[in-house]
């Protein structure tokens, strides 16, 4: 029973916040909004019995991509009013496609097959993090090693388009640093005492 | 139970690891080395695919699925591996001297299309839902970069925005149809698909997730009505990144979508046989009415490769072996047509500078006499006049699609072609017939003459003994139905 409050508390939340994300007038907001609908999100996942993908949601999502998005969207000069103006005329080409997609997914809803008992996470006493690592590292080694060679290329990407070699900035360099001898920069003076140095 | 593991299970991949390696020493190379990195690590790239081509002739092609069933290595994968390696080698070979004029010849460049290569021949070998998405991540994300490379252009970057937000919203729906048959099968392997599609007829659920994959695809192979960011990427990427795009990774999206399509969903094929007859058709069309007014060459070649993959798609519409092994003929021989012409279009430069209009051309046939003969025979085999190997890319495809009787198809598509005749005679017009500006410039450095040399020779001479490659498109074709 309460396990169905609780889908409904979420679930009802998620969409309202949802809804604010593209409502809102202030793109912070929208951002806030969004960071709220990963925390309902990450509940659904908890009362699903994921809780590892519940954790991930929050950690990465809420901690890493809204966080940047945040930033992104105070950083950034664009004048969202400007941007909003004539979208009023998109209008009526959105709402047609929004009607096509609502009948695509109740044709989806009246063709799934037999209605199937719900599936829940099986109470073995392998743990949710331990039963993903089991498969991702085995099964699905392929698709998470070549995953790792996506992030590789993204990492080359980013250098290859925002990196500037700047000449005039002073850097650090390591090697020299090293090669550097007391007798090179020290200068040891005598001084007498009563006349200064 | 642990399940045992030895290394020889991944020799199948053996081609796709090497790259692996190569990618990440290039890296490495390139950081350590300040001057002229990009020249060198450009020779490193072809003579690594050089190397893969040797593993990957060496490589068993009758294997087994390994890695769990994710990656296969059968006739089809192997004979388009051997396209795409071939058409990267020739891809960099093109790009090396453009690098330094345009100067933009930074060492990341052959390391991301080393990684794009190695996403194409996963994709060619996906044999899960999975892998097929991670492989065309993979192809996709270097893809966006090179395509962005001039960074200081706002053409290039335009470019590579909107090909970006394009790819990733076409990521979005093949994802959305990914799930949406992983729901309505329960598996993400092909050949679990395969057997719980095996007999039963499909559901409207299923359907339309392959309707969803598809239109990701298509906007891969930049069918029609999913072209329209084709021609502005071609037109703003730099012209050597340009010539990788038309050269090759539509051969391993077209690969990618002829294995889906007969693989996983070979049982209901009248399924998607509509769907690919639209796109087809679409795609003809446009290909050959939106190529009538364009200046740009860049853009010219854009529509011309639209109009290219409406006639390969043709070939696949037909889904028989036949019509596959015609696919994958008609796509070696528009990579070679398309590397040629890309040789010339790269050389198109007067006094250190680049240019790419049509009536750049004016009386090329005076000022280099060869140069003009040489596009001259590849439009003609472009447009599909006989003696020319275009001619027996189209003619196999239009036999196939009667086979299947698809005739319809047939002669709308032959229709296309004459239409699409008229731009490609145009150049040759313009070369031949118009008034000389001054001469090109006539440094073109070794690799461009070597590509556009091999090219032109195959054009001329596949007649003479079409045979091999006849016999290998259409064993790899028969792979695709062996299963």
């Amino acid at each position: 029973m309460i396990q169905v409050a609780a889908f409904y508390l979420f679930a009802s939340v998620l969409t309202a916040c949802a809804l604010a994300v593209i409502c809102a007038r202030n793109p912070v907001h929208s951002v806030l909004f969004l960071i709220a609908c990963f925390f309902s999100a990450a509940g659904l996942f908890v009362l699903l019995g994921a809780e590892f993908i519940a954790l991930i949601l929050v950690i990465v999502y809420v901690g890493a991509v809204a966080v940047l998005f945040l930033f992104v969207v105070m950083m950034l000069d664009i004048s969202f009013q400007d941007l909003r103006r004539g979208a009023m005329q998109y209008v009526p080409l959105g709402l047609g496609i929004g009607l096509v997609l609502l009948v695509e997914l109740f044709t989806l809803y009246r063709a799934w097959p037999e209605r199937t008992p719900v599936i829940t996470a099986e109470s073995t006493a392998i743990e949710n993090t331990e039963a993903l690592g089991r498969i991702i590292y085995t099964d699905y080694l392929f698709a998470f090693q070549v995953s790792g060679l996506i992030l590789f290329v993204a990492m080359i990407g980013a250098i290859v388009l925002t990196h500037r070699c700047r000449p005039d900035v002073r850097r650090q360099k390591v090697a020299e640093q090293n090669r550097r001898k007391p007798s090179d920069v020290l200068e040891i003076k005598k001084v007498s005492s009563g006349s200064g140095a | 139970m642990m399940p045992v593991f030895s290394w020889a299970s991944l020799s199948p991949a053996l081609p796709e690891l090497f790259l692996v390696m190569l990618g990440m020493v290039m890296v490495l190379a390139g950081l350590s080395q300040s001057e002229g990195a990009a020249r060198s690590l450009c020779r490193v790239a072809i003579g690594g695919f050089a190397l893969a081509l040797m593993m990957l002739l060496g490589v068993n092609w009758d294997s087994a699925p390994v890695m769990n069933g994710m990656f296969v290595m059968d006739h089809f994968a192997g004979f388009m591996k051997l396209l795409i390696l071939l058409g990267l080698m020739a891809a960099v070979a093109l790009s090396v001297r453009y690098l330094e004029q345009e100067e933009i010849d930074r060492f990341e460049y052959p390391i991301l299309i080393v990684f794009a290569g190695l996403g194409m021949m996963l994709m060619v070998s996906a044999h899960n839902l999975l892998a097929m998405y991670v492989g065309l991540e993979l192809q996709s994300l270097s893809l966006y970069v090179l395509a962005a490379f001039r960074r200081n252009h706002s053409k290039s970057s335009e470019a590579g925005m909107k090909y970006f937000v394009l790819g990733a919203l076409a990521s979005g729906m093949l994802l959305f149809g990914a799930s949406l048959v992983y729901g309505y099968t329960g598996a993400l392997g092909f050949d679990a698909i395969s057997h719980a599609l095996a007999g039963g007829k499909a559901g409207a659920g299923l359907v339309i997730g392959l309707v969803f994959l598809l239109v990701g695809l298509a906007f891969k192979v930049s069918a029609v009505p999913f072209h329209m960011w084709t021609p502005d990427v071609y037109e703003g990427a730099p012209t050597s990144v340009t010539a990788l795009f038309a050269i090759v990774p539509k051969i391993a999206a077209m690969g990618l979508l002829m294995r889906l399509l007969t693989e996983p969903f070979g049982s209901i094929m009248p399924e998607w046989q509509q769907v690919v007859w639209v796109l087809s058709l679409a795609s003809m069309a446009v290909g050959a009415f939106a190529g009538l007014v364009q200046n740009n060459i860049k853009r010219l070649l854009a529509y011309s490769s639209i109009g290219n993959m409406g006639y390969a798609l043709v070939g696949v519409a037909a889904g028989t072996a036949s019509g596959m092994g015609a696919v994958i003929l008609y796509l070696a021989i528009y990579m070679i047509m398309a590397a040629g012409t890309f040789g010339i279009v790269l050389s198109m430069r007067r006094g250190g500078r680049a240019y790419e209009d049509i009536e750049d051309l004016s009386g090329l046939s005076r000022t280099n006499p060869l140069m003009a003969w040489t596009l001259a025979f590849l439009m003609f085999s472009m447009s599909g006049i006989p003696p020319l190997a275009g001619f027996f890319g189209k003619l196999f495809i239009f036999q196939a699609a009667i086979a299947s009787q698809f005739y319809v198809l047939a002669v709308l598509g032959v229709l296309c072609s004459v239409v699409a005749a008229y731009y490609y005679l145009r150049v040759i017009k313009v070369m031949f017939f118009d008034d000389p500006l001054d001469a090109l410039d006539s440094d073109l450095g070794f690799s461009l003459r070597a590509v556009v040399f091999l090219s032109i020779a195959f054009v001329l001479f596949f007649i003479f003994s079409p045979d091999t490659l006849v016999e290998t498109s259409r064993n790899a074709a028969a792979a695709l139905f062996a299963g």
